[in-house]
């Protein structure tokens, strides 16, 4: 096969990232200053980078607003933002905008704020209702900081809520961890993400962990946790779509996400941010400084790129089916129809299925929870050799 | 006899492994002064590195050395030197054919081993001179008393006639080299019957082709002459003939009595043949020399490159090794597990080693050998009777008659303490009719029978292991026997791997078949589904262990950011997995499978 993906016929996705923390949690790896001081100049200098693609892009029908902490921005620098983005890009009507916003940098007036900005989508980093584990992983709020900050969001007449929660920290329990979700789901949130504690090289948590003051939980552990999670929230009712998303009904899924796991083209604009339009994918400089220079010239602040070609495109394709309830449809390119090699994915795929990792059937194969927990290896199996 | 035969002599030195064949050469090169002392190279007679650092030598050389002996008169001594190993036996009696005698050397400390005594009815059978040669007398636990009374009891030699010498340190050497002329008989031959030339060796030189290695016997040859090989029937035309010096010295003519070689536009080794008679066209003998027969291969294994890409690369670099080894043989051979290769067959299983060494090092190849097998013979019920040498070719059991299996005549010398533990050894590998020798007090010879299969299965190690390296083995082929056969097969996941099958007796499968799976467990890493190996004889299973599947590995976050990321890793993954074998979805890699056919270890 040749080229590149196909076409997408679905609108782009646009994702601002806002690189600034007023502290650095332990276990995070993304890209995040602590000079707040500098918030005003980066949002001028994103407003700046949007204006450079106002001609190649057209219409987005999803915003995200991520970070760092996005909710340290102020009411104005929100303002600024969105008005920039909506000069210089237009956006559906129905369009998806959410934000992330951490506990205790909002209160119901600020909540009140974003929701008449536009924002219509709020994504809160709860992580934890358990303060120790919260101290544990360097947040700087408590768990009632949190349970307030979703009875808020509510109140203030937000529809679709997401939290994020993290699983597997060194001395939490199975028991812990039943009750942060048992929690969560009293606030009944449209939409929640699980993710599992890694040890992202680089990060204090990890450097604990090199030095054996942090044992990370093991396999049989995690699993139990991945399992759990998973278990729990089926009966509460939620969809659990992607590996560490679940959803309160089917629109209740994270849109912008979404587009990122089906070769939607996204624009990322912001310090560190990725882009892909289709054929490419780019990303820009992770350096806060070399960013606004580059914005002061005037230039694209990218540092590199690469083009997605077939073969790239099709390893891509594989571990987001896998990664994803929806798995993969049988006519989807990646699984090449109408040749010997299709044939080949079939048989893998049916032994995969002997082994209770995905099902099959007349539409496409879709992974199972024992195949999401293994997903990193199932692309693999896809192999021709 | 012409006076130039009377001042040839034409020698070989043999010994037991270790005992300081090359050294005593080497000594004797340096002080007949053919080689300076400044281009002189340490064992000077085994060029090949791997010959060097085994301490054996597998390709027999030659050189002639001149000498000015004590009677003032100039000899041209000519030293054939010989493989030192248990499975050249043939090579190293063609080259003994060569000569009117040899030096018997004996290390001063080990006395007498199992090869020295094979290396003596060897040169008995050719009625040679026999000069008993005690070296290694400088280190001090040398025993020279005790060793000449083993020459005497165990050898039967004139214990008096044993001349005593230390290669290593230069004693003594003139004495051997006087004994080398007063005690071996000048050659005889006719000068004018038809030419009659015995090849013991040759070797490949990429720009003249074959170098045929010959002692002349009766007659004459000079360039120009065509000659014909009687064993093979082939006619060639005389390039260049001459003798062995550090290099090789042309010479207008070869005569009766002479040790020297011939170019004669033969492309590579493989068109000669150890043993065979040389003779002219013009004015050919009547009959070969006796003795000649073809080196036939007994061990047998299949050669896979690592990465199938290569297979063209080995296949071009077992073209090139068999132009100097005339005795390895090689086909074309498929696996489904590993792929296209080659089946090939070995003198024995040192040979099969060296082989693989010099495949590894020389021609940088990177291979996979499968377990070691020997020739079986079925007589199938329809009174056909089939030969096989390769598991993947066993009959359809029911079809099966009887099965035999070839025997060797084995021998080993050890110190008496260590009887136990290796009449344990012989017996666990089916060794049949021990008979015991005590050739001096506190040493034992064990002859036993035992089935060839059994001691190309890392036999020589195992002695060793037991006998803490005082063991000596020597062996000689002897008859097929009936002998209950199955084919163990390995499977993964139910999957058939061709290339671990192996063709065992009934009752040693259960034990391979179970090493061969224990193996196999701590090398395939672990997948996400259970992976069950099995060993069995047909549908029987007799062995099995589980590899347990993993069950998370995901990571947690897949964003925009992080896409490029993961796959470059998933890429990573899957170059790695080139260099793995697929069996059915299970993905093994190369590792495993040189883990299970590298001899079992405790």
């Amino acid at each position: 096969m040749e080229g590149g993906p196909p076409p997408s016929a679905e609108p782009a996705g646009l994702y601002v990232h806002i690189p600034f923390c007023s502290r650095k949690c332990r276990y995070c790896d993304f890209v995040s200053y602590t000079r707040t001081d500098l918030i005003p100049r980066t949002v001028k200098a994103v407003v700046k980078e949007a204006s450079l693609y106002e001609e190649s892009w057209g219409e987005f029908d999803t915003l995200y607003l991520g970070g760092g902490t996005p909710s340290l921005l102020t009411g104005s620098d929100l303002r600024e933002l969105f008005s920039g983005l909506r000069r210089v890009f237009s956006f559906k009507d129905s369009s998806e905008i959410t934000m992330e916003v951490n506990p205790g940098d909002v209160n119901p007036d600020r909540l009140g704020t974003l929701n008449s900005l536009g924002v219509n989508r709020i994504s809160i980093g709860v992580q934890s209702f358990r303060d120790p584990l919260l101290r544990f992983l360097g947040r700087r709020h408590t768990g009632e900081a949190a349970a307030r900050t979703l009875k808020w969001a509510r109140e203030v007449g937000f529809e679709a809520i997401g939290a994020d929660l993290i699983y597997g920290i060194p001395g939490q329990s199975l028991t812990d961890w039943r009750d942060d979700l048992r929690s969560i789901v009293d606030f009944r949130p449209e939409h929640l993400s699980c993710y599992q504690l890694t040890f992202e090289s680089g990060t204090p948590l990890d450097l604990q962990r090199r030095k054996g003051k942090v044992v990370p939980l093991n396999d049989e552990e995690t699993c139990a946790f991945f399992s759990e999670t998973a278990e729990f929230l089926s009966k509460e009712g939620y969809e659990h779509y992607e590996i560490s998303n679940f959803a309160a009904a089917p629109h209740c899924r994270s849109r912008h996400n979404l587009k990122y796991w089906s070769h939607v083209p996204y624009l990322g604009l912001g310090p560190a941010a990725h882009s892909f339009d289709g054929g490419r994918r780019r990303w820009n400089h992770k350096n806060l400084e070399s960013y606004l220079k580059a914005s002061d010239r005037g230039e694209p602040p990218v540092e590199d790129g690469e083009s997605i070609d077939w073969e790239k495109f099709r390893l891509e394709a594989l571990f987001f089916a896998f990664r994803t309830a929806a798995g993969m449809p049988w006519g989807h390119p990646a699984l090449e129809p109408g040749t010997d090699n299709h044939e080949h994915y079939r048989s893998v795929l049916t032994f995969l299925e002997l082994q209770q990792l995905v099902v099959l059937d007349e539409s496409g194969f879709r992974p199972t929870e024992k195949g999401f927990a293994v997903a990193d290896s199932l692309p693999g199996m896809l192999d021709r050799c | 006899m012409t006076s130039k035969m009377q001042h040839i002599r034409n020698f070989s030195i043999v010994a037991h492994i270790d005992h300081g064949k090359s050294t005593l050469a080497d000594r004797l090169i340096q002080s007949t002064g053919v080689v300076d002392e400044r281009a002189f190279r340490d064992q000077l007679l085994d060029s090949m590195d791997i010959e060097r650092e085994r301490g054996i030598t597998i390709k027999s050389q030659a050189i002639s050395l001149p000498y000015k002996a004590r009677d003032g008169k100039h000899y041209e001594l000519n030293l054939i030197d010989t493989p030192g190993h248990v499975d050249f036996t043939y090579e190293v009696s063609r080259a003994l054919a060569s000569c009117e005698g040899v030096l018997l050397l004996v290390d001063a400390s080990q006395g007498v081993e199992a090869q020295t005594l094979a290396n003596l009815y060897l040169a008995m059978e050719q009625d040679l001179a026999i000069i008993p040669v005690i070296n290694k007398i400088d280190l001090p636990s040398a025993e020279p008393e005790r060793v000449r009374e083993e020459i005497e009891v165990e050898l039967g030699l004139d214990s008096e006639s044993a001349l005593l010498c230390s290669a290593k340190e230069g004693i003594g050497i003139e004495e051997v080299l006087e004994a080398i002329v007063q005690r071996i008989p000048p050659p005889e031959g006719d000068l004018d019957a038809p030419l009659a030339a015995l090849i013991f060796d040759a070797q490949y030189d990429a720009f003249r082709g074959a170098i045929i290695h010959c002692r002349v016997i009766d007659g004459r040859l000079k360039q120009g002459d065509w000659i014909r090989q009687m064993g093979c029937g082939t006619t060639h035309r005389v390039e260049e003939v001459g003798v062995f010096r550090v290099n090789r010295e042309p010479k207008k003519m070869l005569t009766a009595g002479d040790v020297g070689y011939i170019i004669a536009g033969i492309k590579s080794v493989r068109e000669t043949r150890t043993g065979d008679t040389i003779t002219l066209e013009s004015n050919p003998r009547p009959k070969p020399l006796p003795g000649f027969r073809e080196a036939k291969p007994v061990v047998f294994s299949s050669i896979y490159p690592i990465a199938s890409d290569d297979y063209q690369d080995l296949a071009d670099a077992l073209d090139k090794y068999h132009l100097n080894d005339a005795a390895f043989s090689y086909e074309k051979d498929s696996s489904v597990a590993l792929g296209q290769g080659f089946r090939c067959g070995f003198l024995g299983l040192l040979h099969l080693e060296v082989v693989q060494e010099r495949l590894e090092r020389e021609y940088d190849q990177s291979i996979i050998m499968t377990v070691p097998s020997v020739r079986f013979r079925f007589k199938l019920k329809n009174q056909n009777l089939v030969v096989i040498d390769n598991p993947a070719y066993y009959p359809d059991p029911v079809e099966i008659e009887e099965a035999f299996e070839p025997y060797i005549k084995a021998s080993i010398i050890m110190p008496d303490r260590y009887m136990g533990t290796v009449m344990t050894l012989v017996l666990e590998r089916r060794g049949e009719n021990p008979r015991y020798n005590y050739p001096t007090p506190g040493r034992i010879e064990l002859t036993v029978d035992l089935p060839l299969a059994e001691v190309v299965y890392d036999f020589y190690d195992k002695l060793k292991t037991v006998t803490q390296g005082y063991g000596s083995f020597d062996y000689e082929l002897g008859e097929y026997r009936s002998s209950d056969l199955v084919k163990v097969d390995i499977l993964v996941n139910g999957e058939k791997v061709d290339a671990l099958s192996q063709i065992a007796h009934r009752d040693r499968a259960r034990l391979r078949a179970k090493q061969a799976c224990d193996r196999l467990k701590e090398e395939i890493p672990r997948h996400m589904f259970k992976i069950a190996i099995q060993g069995a004889i047909g549908g029987q299973i007799i062995a099995r262990s589980t590899i347990s599947a993993f069950r998370k590995d995901v990571t947690a976050k897949c964003y925009g950011g992080d896409i490029t990321r993961k796959r470059k890793l998933l890429e990573k993954q899957k170059a790695g997995k080139k260099r793995m074998k697929m069996i059915g979805q299970v993905t093994v890699p190369q590792s495993a499978f040189i883990a299970v056919l590298k001899s079992e270890q405790e």
